[in-house]
């Protein structure tokens, strides 16, 4: 059986948007639960670091390089640093030990 | 804390301007909001044109032409969704089997999106929390949650206004021209995104010890997620959903935040 590569996409995009909208839309008030609220405030930092780790490692073409660029960006963010500065000396750092490995 | 009437009368003012005034100056707030979200939105921009550009080598081989791959990304603005999708149309899976991987890829944006719907004033009106549903990213997320106090949708707008074209077009090159960018280079763009993710992760925890020993605890636990066993037969997205569930919910029992905190995030 053939598929349509448009209906695959409009599947696609349609639960992809349902999913992102519904909670926007039908949670309106400030939750008062204080696990819910403790809850939902870590998401966002758990989520970020989970997607982190392991994962910049395998992003480079040598895992050094990710791990590199791992360590280079934790310390700018300590130091301060925008979030384009953070970003863009991790690249740095990549680029540059790339052309040693 | 202020007597609840009041704030509501001062809130509904400012979303629903009584008079011409208020009315220009709200105007005038949103698009400096805008425009700061278009500024922090460059680096997301940047990244995604290269990480997409590598997406649209995996839709050609799907079969998709440029200006299908350029509507996919326009639309459905997912990364490990999109690839997965992509590798099925590859195999001509059936549309049901497409319908749940997207489901399991981008589980995790109904996440953030619950905990943006807590970073809204609580009047801020249907059609603009529609728009905000479009731009739910991992990094766009990460940018306006990043936000002190509550969220001008507009800061949103003015990032995805940058982000999202990039995304698209760099996804029809990748079709056009799979190979042309050195992989010298690719992995370099490659990891802008962590580099943003650090970036928003990383500042709080100077002040948030929870989280200063959270995150190292995160990096650990998705490290052993992805060799143990069991877990490593799960896809990264179905990963990332049980471990956020799971370690979340065990820093919220162990760690519940007070009012203090909150403010600051």
């Amino acid at each position: 059986m053939t598929h349509s590569i448009c209906l695959y996409l409009a599947i696609m995009a349609g639960i992809t948007y349902a999913i992102r909208v519904l909670p926007l839309t039908l949670i309106r008030r400030q939750i008062r639960n204080r696990f819910l609220k403790s809850f939902l405030y870590y998401v966002p930092y758990v989520t970020l670091s989970v997607m982190t780790y392991p994962a910049i490692l395998h992003a480079t073409q040598s895992p050094l390089s990710g791990a590199a660029a791992l360590a280079v960006g934790i310390v700018a963010a300590w130091l301060g640093a925008s979030l384009f500065t953070v970003s863009a000396s991790c690249c740095a750092v990549v680029l540059i030990l790339e052309l040693f490995l | 804390m202020e007597s609840k009437g009041t704030g509501r009368i001062m809130e509904a003012n400012q979303t629903q301007p009584t008079n011409q005034y208020s009315r220009k100056s709200l105007r005038r707030k949103n698009g400096r909001a805008f425009l700061t979200g278009m500024r922090d939105g460059i680096p997301i921009a940047l990244g995604y044109f290269a990480v997409s550009f590598s997406l649209g080598i995996i839709a050609k081989k799907a079969g998709l032409t440029p200006f299908q791959g350029f509507l996919a990304s326009l639309f459905t603005n997912a990364s490990a969704g999109e690839y997965a999708v992509f590798y099925l149309i590859a195999a001509n899976a059936t549309y049901m089997e497409i319908a749940l991987i997207t489901l399991i890829a981008n589980a995790r944006y109904m996440l953030m999106s619950c905990a943006l719907s807590q970073k809204l004033k609580s009047d801020t009106p249907t059609y603009l929390r529609m728009m905000l549903g479009c731009t739910v990213t991992d990094e766009l997320f990460g940018i306006s949650v990043a936000r002190p106090g509550a969220l001008n949708p507009f800061y949103t707008y003015g990032a995805f206004a940058l982000a999202s074209p990039c995304w698209a077009v760099g996804t029809a090159l990748g079709i056009v021209a799979g190979n042309l960018l050195p992989l010298r280079a690719v992995s370099a763009f490659g990891v802008a995104l962590y580099g943003m993710f650090i970036a928003i992760i990383v500042p709080p925890c100077r002040k948030n010890h929870v989280l200063a020993v959270l995150i190292p605890l995160c990096f650990a636990a998705s490290y052993g997620a992805s060799v143990l066993p069991l877990l490593s037969s799960i896809s990264s997205g179905t990963r990332t959903i049980i471990l956020t569930v799971a370690v979340s919910a065990a820093a919220a029992v162990f760690f519940p935040v007070n009012h203090d905190e909150e403010a600051e995030s």
